[in-house]
């Protein structure tokens, strides 16, 4: 009983919280939220990231780290090229690519040189930040809308990590391969309709 | 002891951030304004995540060269005034949050180049703002000793940490960091502030 009531009244607390009221003026926390979200509200990028985090538990140390830490850094690049208006044609193409291949590779277990694995995240990664850079809306506090972008990217390769980390014996293994082969079939999916 | 802070903390007031008047005094107000300004407060996190990596000697460089070169900064954007520059937030997320990712090993000289050049750009940066703002001097005093406490807390987190994930856990923080410097900089490229 003593361990319930605790997390309970954490909670009971935590209904009568009072709003936070810092930089209301200036709409800055919306700005964060606002970043946070725009990964978050689209499947065919959400299921991509997932897929970067599930590969590196796959392949293990030091993929599990390298893959999650280049794909923000060149998303962000890509992010970079558009907001400048860089035209790169095919985005949505890619992006449905990407969740197709990094899906098959987890389905496959495919282990490439660490190398040439983080070249195909990265290249992946361009076109979902292209396409997030070039859908920012204005009005946003630059820092903030980067900093949510960012850290939601980072929390959905760390949901891959966690999820991959069930590649043990016999049925995490084929569990894993068989969720991989979901986001193969979702990125199929996003094919479809971008070739469409 | 710990259930009532936590307790505590799960029933917040209104943070009244950058209010013309905190009761607190001008040098609160410093110490305040660095904490809640995450365009200084996050690459100095940075900074002080390097010095952590690199290990003791470079944090006990950093925790007073910072300050210092904050101050003369913040003394020299008072008297001369500067406008804001979203390019050089950009660029300092990006060199020191990609420094920390790499876990680079920088060399002690270029260390304290690095944090004199960074603490003077953003003490001046903030000095600019607080030319409008009465006893200045005295709220830059506790803007540079949030800036001493920032660095010594964030360095002495990192530098006894031993264990893989940890540290990878730093270097991801550092890819984040440098990823929205990089996005940053392109807002600014593309003439948002």
């Amino acid at each position: 009983m003593a361990s319930v009531r605790v997390p309970l009244m954490f909670l009971t607390l935590l209904c009568f919280a009072h709003p936070a009221q810092a930089h209301v003026h200036k709409g800055e926390e919306l700005s964060f939220l606002s970043g946070f979200w725009h990964p978050i509200s689209g499947l065919d990028h959400v299921v991509a990231m997932i897929a970067v985090g599930m590969w590196g538990a796959q392949l293990g140390p030091p993929a599990i780290w390298v893959l999650p830490v280049a794909f923000p850094i060149v998303m962000a690049f890509g992010g970079m090229l558009g907001l400048l208006g860089v035209p790169l044609p095919g985005t949505e193409i890619g992006i449905a690519l990407s969740a197709l291949g990094l899906g098959a590779a987890v389905m496959t277990a495919w282990r490439p040189p660490l190398v040439l694995a983080a070249v195909l995240v990265g290249f992946f990664a361009i076109f979902h930040g292209y396409a997030h850079g070039h859908e920012l809306p204005a009005g946003e506090n630059a820092l903030l809308y980067s900093l949510g972008f960012v850290m939601a990217t980072g929390c959905l390769h760390l949901v891959g990590i966690t999820i991959g980390l069930v590649n043990r014996g016999y049925w995490g293994q084929r569990g894993l391969r068989a969720g991989g082969a979901a986001i193969a079939a979702t990125g199929m999916f996003f094919l479809w309709k971008a070739l469409a | 002891m710990w259930r009532t802070l936590v307790l505590a903390a799960c029933v917040p007031l209104p943070a009244a951030a950058h209010m013309p008047t905190s009761g607190l005094g001008p040098v609160y107000d410093g110490v305040f304004h660095l904490l809640l300004s995450p365009e200084d407060l996050i690459p100095l996190i940075a900074l002080a995540l390097l010095c952590g990596q690199r290990g003791a000697p470079f944090a006990r460089r950093t925790l007073w060269v910072v300050p210092l070169a904050w101050f003369a900064g913040g003394v020299a954007g008072i008297l001369a005034g500067a406008a804001h520059a979203i390019a050089f937030d950009g660029a300092s997320f990006l060199l020191l949050g990609g420094l920390v990712a790499l876990n680079a090993n920088v060399p002690l000289a270029l260390m304290t180049a690095l944090a004199a050049l960074f603490g003077f750009f953003h003490g001046y940066m903030n000095g600019a703002g607080i030319i409008r703002i009465n006893d200045g001097i005295f709220m830059l005093l506790g803007l540079c000793a949030a800036v001493c406490l920032v660095v010594a807390v964030f360095a002495s987190l990192v530098i006894p940490l031993r264990r893989p994930w940890t540290l990878i856990a730093v270097r991801v923080a550092g890819s984040w960091i440098a990823a929205s410097g990089l996005l940053m900089l392109g807002w600014s490229l593309h003439g948002v502030r």
